[in-house]
């Protein structure tokens, strides 16, 4: 059959199952836009190339697919770099296709021609630039073998308009992806788990330490069994909240930087620490040295160079966390009765609990308004968030129930991720509850997004907690610059009850602690266009408890009132 | 400690970028990289040196291992296997030390390339130390330019690497 590249690379993406795609046209990308007028494939026209791939990250984190982008070259790809960076921190598998000048045009500064291969090469899993027509399908199944397979990640395909265009004869090749220098990663190694399993058995005071390896491995489950049957106590990361229940007895929260107390006792006092699908980030660990230093550690992942990069372990597993875990579980009896470690946890529980202080003047506490939002939907929505205090209260005093229903841009901390990603997960996920956690200052950064929401009806809810500060920011001059509020005042700023009325949205704005539920419940009511709320909450509240950078867990400040 | 890795990687266009950029990226230091042809057109070889502790090697070996376009990498370090440099040496010599110099090239069976009026560039090829020792034996004469390729390595016997 004679098919043009554009119409090669469609049908690709139709034999990997993806229906839905997010992007932005532009010049050199038309021929694709051309053959997408006449596909069923869903195309969700963004606001912005980045909004585009924020939104492909959404859907990707909330459904399990890979998410799929596209923009035009030149300053279409560079605007997709930051969505790029946050998905490939983050783990997450995405294809992007970014528009190229013609190939003879090539390396000659041609009219918005961007090195988008070169600028990408630190922040994606692989990348092509496709130099034939002929090798369109090739790469496209290449890419998203790649995006998905072991460590997911994204992948970037550059296509010079010329290789779109032109016509071949074709014939599709359904032949399995072979990679001769990438190999998935099967199995694991058993004399390692038999071991891991004899120190679980002899550990008087274990921890489990469970990350964002633990949701992409689909593994809840299996955590939960070998949680529940040896009765260990389990922290999250923050891209691991929702991998184990909130809820759950064992459940410890989150730990590290702005963790719970007792997560961080705990960890600091274990005799093993079991870390599943984690990659001991500086924001968990604190001091490296000063980390969980009475323990054996368990390592499980994927990725082979994760395994002793920041700290050394003991037994290393490198397998599928789903696949390991349920070898160890198969192992393992379980124990029935608490222990003294059960019972010092439930002290600490007692002594430092998460707390904050009740408001001045009747002001919303922003906590408040997280564990309303908890209230209300009793941990069934998806819930994302953009970056900064508002993203840790999230984490804190919202009980995640499932895997992909926190969905926060952890390793780069892109603000701006949230409302975008919102609509992603929103069209991934129809039936859930969709709700933006947001700060003043993030929103402002995707906020175009609002036409996005409005032109596809998505209706996904802005939870906007607004200190008129960038508030991260200024509690770290507060702690660290003797209160020097530096460029982080934002009291200039919209009306966002008008912005989102301007687009045909419906604005709120909530300004007393007895409101907060009411907004709530009249904003999951609308269903057919995003809502924002404007919560006017108290403007200096900090995130507490915190580990002040490079200390030790052990030594946390704050949340004592 | 120095190590070197020999590594097999695609013979694809932008290869040797996304090695280096791996190192740049993660801070590791490459003291020194060669690419060339192999036996079979569609591989390339690199021979990498690099300084670090063990702990650095696994992560440099690791991370190289993620990337898609490599295939293989051996430290030969402490492997039986035979290294070799190329280096030429523009040493001034003029007529008055010009024996005492051609000595020197003798004793390192090195070779004379070509000879100047006042100059004479010499090729030695030998393992890292051979190529320091008469690097240090010329100096004295005064060395005006020097190019080193940097290393290239092969496992003996056997078919590993
Ligand atoms: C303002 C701010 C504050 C923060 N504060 C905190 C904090 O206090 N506490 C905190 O925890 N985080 C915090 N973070 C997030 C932090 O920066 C990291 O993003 C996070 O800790 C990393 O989580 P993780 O270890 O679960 O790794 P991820 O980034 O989720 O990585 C997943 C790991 O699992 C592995 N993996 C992937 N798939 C599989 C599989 N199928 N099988 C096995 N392994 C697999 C990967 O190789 C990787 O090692 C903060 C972020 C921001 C922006
Ligand atoms: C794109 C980007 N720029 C800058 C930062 C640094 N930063 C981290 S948190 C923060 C403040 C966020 O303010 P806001 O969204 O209002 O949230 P708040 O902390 O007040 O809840 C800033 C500027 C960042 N994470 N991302």
């Amino acid at each position: 059959m004679n098919c043009k590249g554009a119409e090669i690379l469609i049908n690709s993406l139709k034999e990997q199952g993806v229906d839905t795609i997010f992007g932005y046209p532009g010049g050199v990308v038309l021929p694709i836009y051309d053959v997408l007028y006449d596909s069923d494939i869903k195309h969700i026209l963004a606001r912005h190339e980045q909004g585009a791939a924020h939104a492909a990250d959404g859907y990707a984190r909330a459904s399990g697919k890979t998410g799929v982008c596209i923009a035009t070259s030149g300053p279409g790809a560079t605007n997709l770099v930051t969505g790029i960076a946050t998905a490939n921190m983050d783990s997450i598998p995405m294809v992007f296709f970014t528009g190229q000048v013609a190939s003879h045009l090539i390396g000659r500064d041609a009219f918005q021609e961007a090195d988008i291969t070169g600028i990408t090469l630190p922040i994606t899993k692989h990348n092509y630039l496709v130099e034939r027509t002929e090798d369109v399908e090739q790469v496209v199944k290449e890419a998203f073998y790649i995006a998905r397979t072991n460590r997911p990640g994204p992948v970037v395909v550059d296509l010079p308009k010329d290789i779109m265009d032109k016509s071949i004869d074709f014939t599709s090749d359904k032949s399995e992806v072979f990679i001769h220098s990438y190999r998935v990663m099967k199995g694991f190694n058993a004399g390692q788990v038999i071991n891991a399993v004899e120190l679980i058995k002899q550990a008087q005071r274990p921890v489990i330490y469970a990350g964002g390896g633990v949701i992409i491995s689909e593994a809840s489950e299996e955590l939960r069994e070998l949680a529940e049957k040896r009765k260990i106590p389990v922290t999250t990361t923050l891209m691991g909240m929702g991998a184990f229940p909130g809820n759950n007895y064992l459940a410890l929260g989150m730990l590290g930087m702005h963790g719970t107390k007792y997560a961080n006792y705990a960890v600091s006092e274990s005799d093993l620490l079991i870390a599943v699908g984690v990659r001991f980030d500086d924001r968990v660990t604190g001091k490296i040295e000063a980390f969980a230093p009475h323990a054996k550690v368990i390592h499980i992942d994927i990725d082979a160079a994760e395994i002793g990069k920041n700290v050394a372990v003991d037994i290393p597993i490198v397998g599928q966390v789903k696949e390991v875990l349920q070898a160890i579980n198969q192992r393992l009896e379980a124990v029935e009765e608490l222990s003294e470690w059960h019972h010092t946890i439930d002290r600490w529980k007692l002594e430092y609990p998460l707390r904050y202080p009740a408001s001045c003047e009747g002001r919303i506490m922003p906590q408040h308004v997280i564990e309303s939002i908890y209230d209300m939907t009793q941990g069934d929505a998806v819930i994302t968030t953009e970056v900064g205090q508002h993203q840790m209260w999230a984490a804190q005093y919202y009980k995640f129930k499932n895997p992909r229903s926190f969905i926060s841009s952890g390793g780069l901390g892109t603000m701006g991720y949230g409302f975008p990603a919102a609509i992603g997960a929103k069209i991934a996920r129809p039936d859930m509850t969709v709700i933006d956690i947001a700060g003043d200052g993030s929103i402002q950064m995707n906020i175009q997004e609002l036409g996005t929401a409005m032109q596809y009806k998505v209706p996904v809810i802005v939870c906007i907690l607004n200190n008129q500060y960038l508030g991260m920011v200024r509690q770290w001059q507060g702690l660290f610059y003797k209160k020097r509020y530096s460029n982080t005042d934002i009291s200039l700023q919209p009306d966002f009850v008008k912005v989102a009325e301007a687009y045909g949205a419906v604005g709120m704005r909530v300004t007393e602690t007895d409101q907060v539920k009411d907004a709530l419940r009249e904003a999951m009511k609308v269903g057919d266009r995003p809502v924002f709320i404007d919560f006017v909450v108290e403007r200096e509240a900090d995130v507490y408890p915190m580990v002040a950078p490079g200390e030790s867990l052990i030594n946390m400040i704050g949340g004592d009132e | 400690m120095k190590h070197t890795l020999a590594v097999t990687v695609d013979n694809k266009p932008g290869v040797l970028t996304r090695v280096t950029t791996m190192f740049r990226r993660r801070g590791f230091n490459i003291d020194s990289l060669t690419v060339g042809a192999t036996e079979n057109p569609t591989i390339s070889r690199m021979t990498i040196v690099v300084e670090g502790d063990d702990q650095i090697i696994e992560q440099v070996t690791k991370q190289l291992y993620k990337l898609v376009n490599v295939i293989k990498i051996v430290d030969v370090t402490n492997e039986r296997a035979v290294e070799r440099e190329l280096v030429l040496i523009k040493v001034k010599a003029d007529a008055s030390v010009r024996a005492e110099v051609m000595q020197i090239v003798e004793i390192f069976r090195a070779r004379i390339v070509d000879i100047g009026k006042n100059n004479l560039i010499i090729e030695v090829t030998g393992d890292s130390a051979k190529i320091d020792a008469i690097e240090e034996a010329l100096r004295p004469f005064g060395i005006s330019e020097l190019v080193r390729t940097g290393k290239i390595a092969m496992l003996r016997g056997g078919c590993k690497g």
